[in-house]
């Protein structure tokens, strides 16, 4: 859809409207963050520094991409702002299958058997749960936002407590083995799955692409784009089971987050100001480029934090939440 | 043409569309009308497959609305429902331009962009087209959808309600111009209605629905009396003739 000062001129007058500026500033932040993360405080010898940090760089923006990607994608869907896959239970459905795996098949399982064909297994896993959680939340009449938060809320409870609980069970050497797939922070990526992760990704991303016509006609609400002619169910049980493996990766290789996505996906709304999937799309992914890469560099190298990061995304993201929930309340 | 054999709808044990068989008229403006609860706005969702029926079959030209591809549908037949809530923001401008999508997929045509501002004039919006759709009062609002939908250019254009939200006016006007683009563009246009008298003077045939089920349907000169109002909305109703046109009176 383009905008009507794009379509009353050509291409060749191309106007700085106020998407295109926002994105503009954010790459160019975006930039200096990534810059400043490979050479802030580097001493020694580039050669090592450059792959030691280039991986956790990879890293990081694989999450910001992830998760920018699938909240935005996810609002979409369900048609709303408050929602996001890990306010759903995502991540702790990805936790869940994790210790399930271990719990019934043993910790050699996640020794002996590749870190691929282990992720693939777990991925496959959440696509199908997701499948059946979404079909049963989404597809089946309308639901309350007000129910569907508490539900997500209580998912999430509950997949934690049982993951909790066959941890309990475990033997001591066999969750010392679980526990290091996932003590995983924004500072301790684990390295082994950079590769398939990107290419995960790349696969989703591709996907995503020849989907991408629909996303514009999904927010305007399910009638409207069946109306328009959207296969809805399809394509929404197929954006569904992609945002579930973008989760999958960015869990597999930070851990969970849970108010991350909002914050970035509402930060890419109000500064674009329009909905546009073609501008909040990039914008939102760029924010969460610069909060983890830039806010991760000013943690590290200028405060000399380790953990803080996280903490400070939840708690901005948190508040965001809040915010959302009463303004929607008050409406 | 659009045609429903057995169509049955029940939600939670309570039958909302009880076995209705009709043949919608082929062009001009079909009114369904009857009291809340009778099904019409139930019915109208099953037709455009916005919603699944129990059982029997609704087709659109031929085209079982079930199984065909939803795009090739959307080329044939709209639907506007009374409220679309959406947390995209918009301007009145692109939502207007959604309506080509079944066409152009999002890369619109310079074709496309003709249809667009045609629409856009059609309804009066051509001054509001940049504004956001969050800025509009409810009928313009409505205005804007309405451009959408005859944006989409179908022979059959199925409203819910359109008239909710608008003053005297705008109601007017928008009735007036489904009968222009009845006239002038041959177009079905299929509404429900609350308001009886909008019925009787703008439409071309009348469906009424009570308890599920179509209860009478025939020319406006046949629906708009005191009987069959009787039966439709059990109340008296009286019925005057005014230049041709038949008015009711149900104030009491």
């Amino acid at each position: 859809m383009l905008h009507k000062a794009e379509s009353a001129t050509t291409r060749r007058d191309f106007s700085w409207s106020r998407p295109t500026i926002v994105i503009v500033i954010l790459a160019a932040l975006a930039l200096i963050s990534v810059a400043c993360f490979m050479t802030l405080g580097a001493r020694g010898n580039w050669s090592f520094i450059i792959p030691f940090r280039g991986r956790k760089l990879l890293g990081l923006l694989l999450v910001a991409y992830s998760i920018a990607v699938s909240t935005v994608l996810f609002q979409t869907v369900t048609n709303n702002r408050i929602l996001t896959p890990s306010i759903m239970g995502f991540d702790a459905l990805y936790i869940l299958v994790q210790t399930a795996i271990v719990f019934f098949l043993g910790p050699q399982m996640l020794v002996l058997i590749n870190p691929y064909a282990q992720f693939g297994i777990e991925v496959a896993l959440m696509m199908g749960f997701s499948w059946l959680l979404f079909h049963w939340l989404f597809l089946s009449g309308n639901r309350s936002l007000h129910l569907l938060v508490l539900v997500g809320i209580v998912f999430g409870i509950f997949f934690r407590s049982l993951s909790n609980f066959m941890q309990r069970l475990l033997d001591p050497n066999a969750f010392q083995v679980l526990q290091d797939t996932f003590f995983a922070s924004f500072s301790t990526i684990d390295p082994t799955l950079l590769g398939v992760a990107s290419a995960t990704i790349g696969v989703v991303t591709l996907v995503l692409f020849r989907l991408g016509h629909t996303f514009d006609v999904l927010s305007l609400g399910r009638e409207t784009a069946i109306n328009l002619g959207v296969e809805y169910k399809r394509t929404v049980v197929t954006i569904l089971v992609l945002v579930a493996i973008l989760v999958s990766v960015s869990t597999a290789l930070v851990g969970p987050i849970t108010f991350f996505g909002l914050l970035v996906a509402s930060l890419a709304h109000g500064l674009i100001g329009e909905s546009r999937h073609r501008h909040i799309l990039p914008a939102a992914v760029l924010l969460g480029v610069i909060a983890l890469v830039g806010g991760q560099t000013l943690f590290e190298r200028v405060f000399e934090f380790d953990t803080a990061l996280s903490i400070i995304v939840e708690f901005l993201g948190g508040l965001v939440f809040i915010i959302l929930i009463l303004r929607g309340a008050a409406r | 043409m659009i045609v429903a054999e057995g169509v049955s709808k029940s939600y939670g044990g309570t039958l909302v569309v009880d076995n209705v068989s009709i043949t919608l008229p082929q062009k001009g403006i079909t009114s369904i009308i009857g009291p809340n609860g009778a099904g019409k706005s139930t019915m109208l969702s099953i037709v455009s497959r916005l919603l699944g029926m129990d059982s029997g079959a609704v087709t659109v030209d031929g085209m079982d609305v079930t199984k065909t591809p939803s795009d090739v549908l959307a080329k044939r037949l709209s639907i506007l429902r009374q409220d679309n809530h959406m947390s995209a923001r918009l301007t009145v401008h692109d939502l207007v331009s959604f309506g080509r999508y079944p066409y152009s997929k999002g890369r619109l045509t310079i074709e496309d962009k003709d249809h667009i501002e045609r629409a856009l004039d059609y309804l009066n919006l051509t001054e509001l087209s940049g504004r956001f759709l969050d800025e509009l009062s409810g009928g313009q609002r409505q205005r804007a959808f309405v451009a959408m939908v005859l944006c989409q250019d179908t022979d059959y254009v199925l409203l819910d309600e359109p008239l909710n939200n608008l003053d005297m006016k705008h109601a007017m006007s928008m009735m007036k111009l489904m009968q222009k683009a009845c006239r002038e563009l041959g177009k079905t246009v299929v509404l429900v209605l609350h308001d009886i008298n909008f019925a009787s003077w703008y439409s071309d045939y009348i469906i009424a629905m009570r308890d599920g089920k179509v209860r009478r349907h025939g020319t406006t000169s046949q629906i708009i009396t005191p009987e069959a109002l009787k039966d439709i909305y059990d109340m008296d109703i009286n019925v005057h003739e005014i230049g041709g046109h038949r008015v009711s009176l149900f104030y009491d």
